[in-house]
């Protein structure tokens, strides 16, 4: 203890404190105090860049989202156009079947109608002619059987036989 | 940038090594007379050649020619306040005596030099004169205000400070991100500022103090780097020098007490009335005494202790060499002192920054500010 306190120098612990002052506000104005303030200024900076990073990255996601907002929306909207094209084209398709088939309907029954009443007309007419042809025939018979008395009577004979056997 | 620095660096080596060897070579002229021609190489030599090393001197000096007792030296300025006022003179005149046998008399005034302190000699007495305790008794201490080994090496880390950091300041004029020996310092300076003054001192008040902690923390840890260097600087090994930095520190914290730190300390809330006087005192005494006597032993004991270990370490090579013969103790003394090398390299960056940690650590309960009670 005596040796330290014989070794401490009052002159060197002066000196040390002058030396100490003036280093610490030579450094504090020429080094200390602008290299902090860049240090500050830097990390700032960085930060800024940081947070607006971030920002610029949060719009392009909303702006992201949004186009796939977008997008889904058009999506949807040609699919309904899509479907109603389909729609409507099914919907002719079918009206024109269905029209089709009345239309065919229609013909087959005018068809059928017109073939029937040429089928009456052909049989009335035939009926006629039938009628006529039998008619002729049974003058051209009559004058036969009557041009003979033995056939009148025996003709009427037959008759006769005829009806009382009805 | 680089280039303009090496330059800048040879350039002040180069002015070293003139001035030295000019100085050597005037040294040379005056020393014929005083040079023992001794090895340093038994036990008590190499006792009092490591007691010396640890002390202050007023001449700079590397390593002494023993053949024909030249010393490679240069002398210091001596700055002595005088019984006769200021003197200054340079150490040269003392003739490398260490033991008050040259005079050197100064209008009216004789000075000499013991054991690296300058005493001045009574009015009328042409010599010293010593009790059994070696102690002078006709002579008293002078204040010393001399440029010393220690202030010169505390002037060269300052220099050496402002040279690096004024260099990184003025790279940020030229962009955000330092370049060549910056790119270094910048680290260094984020570090004591983010691990050491921010966590302790606190986000709103730590700028306030950045230039103290900065500066003797850079300080401490060049001179302790400075200090393991072949060039013997011992500087934060000086207790003159760490209880200066440790006043400074309780200056400090003390100065820039908040309102609450001292309504804690002197009247201390939540005890009872009577223990209060009593918890003052010793609260006071811790943070007047305590505190910065702590800081001031710490250093000053880790550096001490670490010269004493390496350069006891280097004269194993001496010591142990009736015993194990020169190749097995020069080996031994080599692997030990390097080994203790490298810790002392690893001391010297945690001195610096234990003493740095634990004055942000006071000033931070100093400003504390309590938003309870």
């Amino acid at each position: 203890m005596e040796t330290l306190l014989n070794d401490f120098s009052v002159g060197l612990f002066i000196m040390q404190a002058i030396i100490l002052v003036i280093l610490i506000l030579l450094m504090r104005k020429f080094a200390w105090k602008p290299i902090l303030d860049s240090l500050q200024n830097r990390e700032e900076g960085i930060k800024n860049a940081l947070v607006s990073a971030e920002k610029a990255r949060l719009e392009m996601q909303n702006l992201n989202s949004e186009n796939e907002k977008l997008l889904k929306e058009a999506r949807a909207e040609r699919e309904a156009m899509l479907k109603e094209a389909r729609d409507m084209k099914n919907k002719m398709v079918e009206d024109a079947k269905t029209e089709a088939k009345e239309e065919a309907s229609k013909i087959v029954a005018q068809a059928q109608a017109s073939i029937e009443s040429e089928k009456n007309a052909a049989i009335a007419e035939l009926k006629l002619q039938v009628a006529n042809l039998s008619i002729d025939i049974a003058e051209k018979v009559i004058r036969e059987e009557l041009s003979n008395k033995d056939k009148q009577v025996k003709l009427v004979e037959s008759m006769l036989s005829e009806a009382k056997l009805n | 940038m680089v280039a303009k620095k090496s330059i800048k660096l040879i350039a002040v080596l180069v002015l070293m090594v003139t001035s030295f060897s000019s100085l050597a070579n005037e040294g040379d002229h005056k020393q014929e007379t005083h040079g023992k021609g001794e090895l340093v190489d038994s036990p008590e030599e190499i006792r009092e050649y490591i007691a010396h090393h640890l002390k202050d001197s007023h001449d700079f000096h590397f390593f002494t020619d023993n053949a024909s007792g030249t010393h490679f030296s240069f002398p210091l300025p001596v700055i002595v306040w005088t019984s006769n006022g200021l003197k200054a003179f340079m150490s040269s005149e003392f003739h490398h005596d260490d033991n008050a046998q040259v005079i050197v008399e100064k209008d009216e005034v004789s000075l000499v030099k013991l054991h690296s302190k300058i005493y001045e000699l009574e009015a009328g007495a042409s010599s010293i004169d010593f009790d059994e305790a070696h102690h002078p008794t006709n002579a008293h201490k002078v204040l010393d205000f001399s440029i010393t080994k220690s202030v010169f090496g505390m002037l060269l880390a300052g220099f050496l400070m402002l040279l690096g950091f004024t260099a990184l300041a003025r790279g940020y004029k030229k962009g955000a991100i330092p370049t060549g020996f910056g790119r270094v310092l910048e680290p260094l300076v984020i570090y004591v500022r983010d691990e050491i003054a921010r966590p302790n001192i606190g986000e709103k008040k730590y700028r306030k103090f950045m230039g103290f902690l900065l500066t003797v923390f850079f300080f401490i840890w060049i001179l302790n780097l400075l200090g393991l260097t072949p060039i013997g600087f011992n500087v934060t090994g000086q207790i003159a020098v760490t209880a200066c930095l440790a006043v400074f520190t309780m200056v400090i914290y003390m100065v820039s007490a908040s309102k609450d730190f001292w309504k804690h300390t002197l009247w201390m809330p939540g005890v009872p009335v009577i223990l209060r006087p009593i918890l003052a005192v010793i609260e006071l005494v811790g943070f007047v005494l305590i505190k910065p006597f702590s800081l001031l032993v710490r250093l000053f004991a880790n550096m001490t202790a670490g010269h004493f270990v390496v350069m006891s370490l280097i004269a194993l090579m001496i010591t142990m060499k009736q015993a194990f013969g020169p190749v097995a103790s020069t080996g031994m003394s080599l692997v030990l002192a390097l080994f203790i090398s490298v810790i002392e390299i690893l001391v010297a960056f945690l001195q610096a920054f234990i003493f740095t940690m634990l004055s942000s650590l006071f000033i931070g309960m100093a400003v504390e500010e309590h938003d309870h009670h």
